[in-house]
């Protein structure tokens, strides 16, 4: 491995994001970026997960059979889940209401089993602790970027604060309503990866169908 | 009856799995590029959560549920804690019970079917269906229903998809959308259409 901590942990943000590139983790990515708060909880809560299980599963990389490593994997990472949520329940309350069903998902979101299953499985305990924690940062600094977008123009707040004041509170600002509702994260993400793209031509994917101009007619 | 009837409309349009909790969002996007492989996932999808949702609420009101343990003699006992792990078990196991199922008795539908299974236990369409019934609290009879009518929404939902990206696949797009930008700002579009059911009611 030629990689060195510091790649491990920075690659992901940009130039390998867990969402924009590998395709990853993107339900809750949608659903629970409408504020910004909630989206930070979400993007702390991911990054623990993942940093934390990619660790464990490497420590045990060599005891667990290879038949049935995905139940091995299910299992740790679920032990800490359970975790996070009780301790979001105990701590932040309000918090993990909002995030409803979307923290027990993180067992299910693709980011954490596609770190374990490609990086945890074949490299050692801090590297493997690194990356889960770069790819946890990567997801959530996308999660941030649509939740800043989405609570400061839909509803002119930031962190609860009010940073446009709203028509409603005799303010200037008109919201926009769209950017709450679900499907304007699907909109918002989109145009990021053609943005994350147009900056890194590399990114681009193939064309199925080229389209040719016919000359001579 | 037509309580449950409303659930099942909610649960395939308004309330749509994928559409508006977007849920399964990973494989919605990879595996919706042909419409015979994504109406074989949807399929699978369905019949997966049509099994998993009761159980799981079986599991729920007889051993995690607070006082749910009266009958073995704990009356105090609350295993809610404990749910997480049990509804993802018994996914995994429900997936693999399946698969060697319809192996052994209908290996066409498992020829179809067989290589979405595995994806299935991760897909958070199935653990979400669980997730909300747990939310909801959903006796047995709504919680078959809800699996039931959740999946069938999936499935459309991905169906859908499907024939808008084979079409969209001869199109002239801007070389950075191409790809996950385009299917995404799709999904967006669906989604916003799916929105008009919202207010519909049986």
């Amino acid at each position: 491995m030629a990689q060195t901590k510091r790649d491990l942990l920075i690659d992901p943000l940009v130039d390998n994001n867990p969402i924009t590139l590998q395709v990853l983790g993107i339900c809750s990515a949608l659903a629970v970026t409408s504020s910004l708060e909630v989206s930070m909880v979400m993007a702390l809560a991911v990054t623990a997960v993942t940093g934390f299980s990619s660790m464990f599963i490497s420590v045990l990389r060599n005891q667990i059979p290879g038949s049935i490593r995905i139940i091995v994997q299910m299992v740790i990472i679920a032990s800490l889940v359970i975790i996070v949520d009780q301790v979001l329940k105990a701590y932040a309350y309000e918090v993990s209401k909002t995030l409803s069903v979307f923290v027990g998902l993180i067992i299910t979101n693709c980011i954490v089993m596609g770190r374990a299953e490609a990086f945890a499985m074949k490299n050692p305990p801090i590297d493997s602790f690194v990356d889960g924690v770069g790819n946890g940062l990567g997801y959530g600094a996308l999660l941030l970027t649509v939740g800043f977008i989405r609570e400061l123009f839909g509803a002119g707040t930031l962190f609860g604060f009010t940073i446009l004041p709203t028509v409603n509170n005799g303010g200037w600002y008109v919201p926009n309503g769209m950017l709450l509702l679900p499907p304007s994260a699907f909109f918002i993400i989109g145009l990021l990866i053609w943005a994350v793209r147009s900056w890194k031509p590399g990114q681009v994917e193939e064309r199925e169908y080229k389209i040719q101009v016919v000359e001579g007619h | 009856m037509e309580g449950l009837l409303s659930l099942a409309v909610k649960a395939i349009f308004v309330e749509n799995l994928a559409l508006s909790f977007f849920l399964g969002m990973c494989t919605f996007i990879a595996v919706s590029k042909k419409i015979s492989t994504a109406l074989g996932l949807g399929i699978s999808v369905m019949l997966v959560q049509a099994i998993t949702v009761p159980t799981n609420n079986l599991l729920l009101s007889y051993l995690l549920a607070p006082g749910a343990l009266a009958w073995a003699g704990f009356p105090d006992v609350d295993l809610t804690f404990l749910g997480l792990i049990c509804y993802i078990g018994v996914i995994a196991a429900m997936v693999q019970i399946l698969e060697m199922v319809l192996d052994k008795f209908f290996p066409p539908l498992y020829n179809a079917l067989g290589v979405f299974l595995p994806l299935i236990t991760v897909n958070c369409a199935i653990l979400g269906g669980s997730l909300f019934m747990v939310e909801r609290d959903y006796n047995f009879a709504e919680a078959t229903t809800y699996g039931l009518a959740g999946g069938f929404g999936w499935a459309l939902a991905i169906t859908a998809m499907a024939g808008v990206r084979e079409k969209l696949k001869y199109s002239d797009i801007p070389d950075g959308l191409q790809g996950l930008g385009i299917t995404f700002i799709t999904a967006g579009l669906m989604a916003l259409a799916f929105m008009s059911f919202s207010g519909v009611k049986l």
